[in-house]
């Protein structure tokens, strides 16, 4: 599958990655070249075959429902960019 | 010489009191003082009263007779684990100032063991690369050089090449690293260090900053096969956090090393034969294959039919899962932020201005291959052939104990060679790779020198859970390589 550049603004934009358009047609073709090796894939035969989740090494354990965490609002917020009292701040969102 | 000592000397030395742990700390410092500007192992070199504080309550449970596993022994973290308080900065802009509130497991299971931190190693921005060359940081540089070309500075490999750098040039006893598809193994490699990715489940991910969770395993990087055993007893052990840590116990993995390997069996996969193996990196294997015989094992060959869809499915799983766990990074909570006008503005501009070229062409890729219409095409069919490639070393291993292979298809390369087309310096995890897609350990040991002088290692992978007879195999085969090169630059050089 040939990747086109309309595509490549697509998931840059999905991916919450600001590209500026110089640099769109360069991050196209070194996606592309990858996607042109990966499409040897095509050629596996998975009929049947049941998707592998993880390395299925051991099964999910259930812990008792309590908090075992917490109480540490300072220590997470002395690591923000930017807050405002208790909260982090973003630009306004709602005009 | 202190900095040249295994783990397992060091410790019989502490526990002699024939040095303290105070004295090993400082030859470490001094070294770390003359050598790091060249080669840019560390990041980040922890205070010096730290180092020697924790190096003195180390010697005070010495002389209380109260000393753990890893007493006293100074090593390198890679900068993918949070340590409280210490910056952690993932070799990126992103996390450039990131102090983390808290300490990872593997981390915290080593400082409970008694080791001592002396940094945190450089790696491949986010642990994606296989060159070190990605760090934001600046590349580190191989102590290795070629014969005859001094002045070409090489890549230590990657993604724990500061790790592997530091080990190598006695920077530190021993290092943690971390491997998603190769990044303990061949930076171990290129560098002339053991190096031991686990079981995955072994090592709990907790803390460990991630790239691709299904695959990410942190391991030891060390100097012997028995030194790897008893680092990753330290490091491992069930972990309530980490919902994919395994509960099984933790054996005593350093006694594994030195048991009698006789009549174990040992696969040689035939599609690792690849067309175009240089005739070095074939030649060693043979001789590891012929000490391995003469060790008294039986050489078998063994098909692992799904070999050459190990990496595709590699690059489509890895960057799936990275594309989904570096969303975290927004600007908001922690790390970098450029301010915009609009919240996804934010976003926009902090993860262009965090996130280096390889990472985010990583991210890209991944959120190409889960998006609305090539889901199925690309990620699903990937994990289909992930599970064909699981089941072709479980085959395998109904008939054979360990598989022997090449860790790497190459010796060390230059710094800036493999860099315009991803495609080429993705093929150094050939055989690395597909252990890690199936979850299997493996072990890197270094085994001889190429024809330029440069360490070439040999890859022993094995059942799950099993890294004891794979750390058996390993011993076997350094016993017999006798491997004891030092590369140009090392802390012992001169001196």
């Amino acid at each position: 599958m040939s990747l086109d550049l309309a595509t490549t603004r697509r998931i840059a934009k999905l991916a919450r990655i600001g590209l500026e358009d110089n640099e769109l047609e360069a991050t196209r073709q070194k996606l592309n070249g990858i996607l042109g090796w990966i499409d040897q894939l095509a050629e596996v035969d998975v009929t049947g075959v049941p998707p592998m989740v993880g390395t299925e090494t051991e099964t999910l354990r259930q812990r008792e429902d309590k908090v075992t965490d917490g109480n540490c609002r300072d220590a997470l917020l002395a690591c923000a960019p930017e807050t405002s009292g208790p909260f982090y701040t973003v630009p306004k969102v709602v005009e | 010489m202190l900095t040249g000592l295994t783990l397992t000397q060091a410790r019989a030395g502490l526990a002699a009191r024939k040095f303290s742990a105070r004295e090993l700390a400082q030859a470490h410092l001094d070294a770390i003082g003359r050598l790091n500007t060249a080669l840019n192992a560390y990041i980040t070199v922890l205070p010096e009263q730290d180092v020697l504080a924790s190096a003195d309550a180390a010697d005070a449970r010495y002389a209380a007779g109260t000393a753990g596993l890893m007493d006293g022994l100074p090593i390198g973290v890679k900068d993918l684990f949070c340590t409280k308080g210490v910056r952690t900065t993932a070799a990126s802009k992103m996390l450039e100032n990131f102090v983390p509130p808290y300490e990872s497991t593997v981390t915290a299971n080593l400082l409970n063991a008694g080791a001592v931190f002396l940094g945190k190693t450089n790696l491949d921005e986010f642990a994606m690369g296989s060159a070190n060359m990605s760090s934001a940081f600046g590349p580190t540089t191989n102590p290795w050089t070629r014969k005859g070309d001094e002045s070409t500075a090489l890549v230590p490999g990657g993604s724990s090449g500061g790790s592997s750098a530091a080990v190598a040039a006695g920077l530190a006893l021993a290092a943690t690293g971390t491997d998603t598809g190769g990044s303990i193994r061949q930076p171990a490699a290129y560098c002339g260090i053991v190096g031991l990715k686990p079981t995955y489940g072994r090592c709990s991910r907790w803390g460990t900053i991630a790239f691709a969770s299904s695959l990410d395993q942190a391991g030891p990087m060390t100097r012997s096969v028995a030194d790897a055993g008893l680092m990753l007893e330290a490091m491992a052990g069930f972990d309530a956090k980490d919902s994919t840590s395994s509960n099984r116990p933790v054996p005593e993995f350093h006694k594994a090393v030195g048991k009698s390997v006789k009549g174990l069996r040992v696969g040689i996969p035939t599609e690792y034969r690849a067309p175009g193996l240089p005739a070095d990196v074939v030649a060693m294997w043979e001789q590891g294959i012929a000490w391995l015989k003469a060790a008294g094992c039986e050489v078998v060959d063994v098909s692992l039919p799904h070999t050459r869809h190990g990496l595709t499915t590699y690059y489509i799983i890895a960057p799936a899962e990275c594309s989904s766990n570096l969303a975290r990074y927004d600007g908001i909570r922690f790390g970098l932020r450029k301010d915009a006008p609009t919240l996804d503005g934010v976003y926009e501009a902090t993860r262009a201005a965090g996130f280096g070229q390889e990472v985010r062409n990583r991210i890209l890729m991944g959120t190409y291959v889960l998006s609305a219409g090539y889901y199925d095409a690309y990620y699903l069919k990937a994990q289909k052939v992930r599970t064909l490639i699981k089941r072709d070393f479980e085959q395998a291993f109904e008939n054979v104990d360990v598989l022997l292979t090449p860790t790497a298809p190459s010796a060390a390369f230059a710094q800036g060679e493999n860099m315009d087309d991803p495609v080429q310096m993705y093929l150094n995890d050939i055989f690395t790779v597909p252990a890690s897609m199936a979850g299997v350990p493996a072990l890197s040991v270094p085994v001889g020198l190429n024809g330029v002088g440069l360490p070439l290692g040999l890859q022993v992978i094995g059942k799950h859970f099993d890294e004891e007879t794979v750390l058996s195999i390993g011993g076997a085969l350094e016993a017999a390589a006798g491997f004891t090169h030092k590369p140009s630059v090392h802390a012992g050089a001169g001196a």
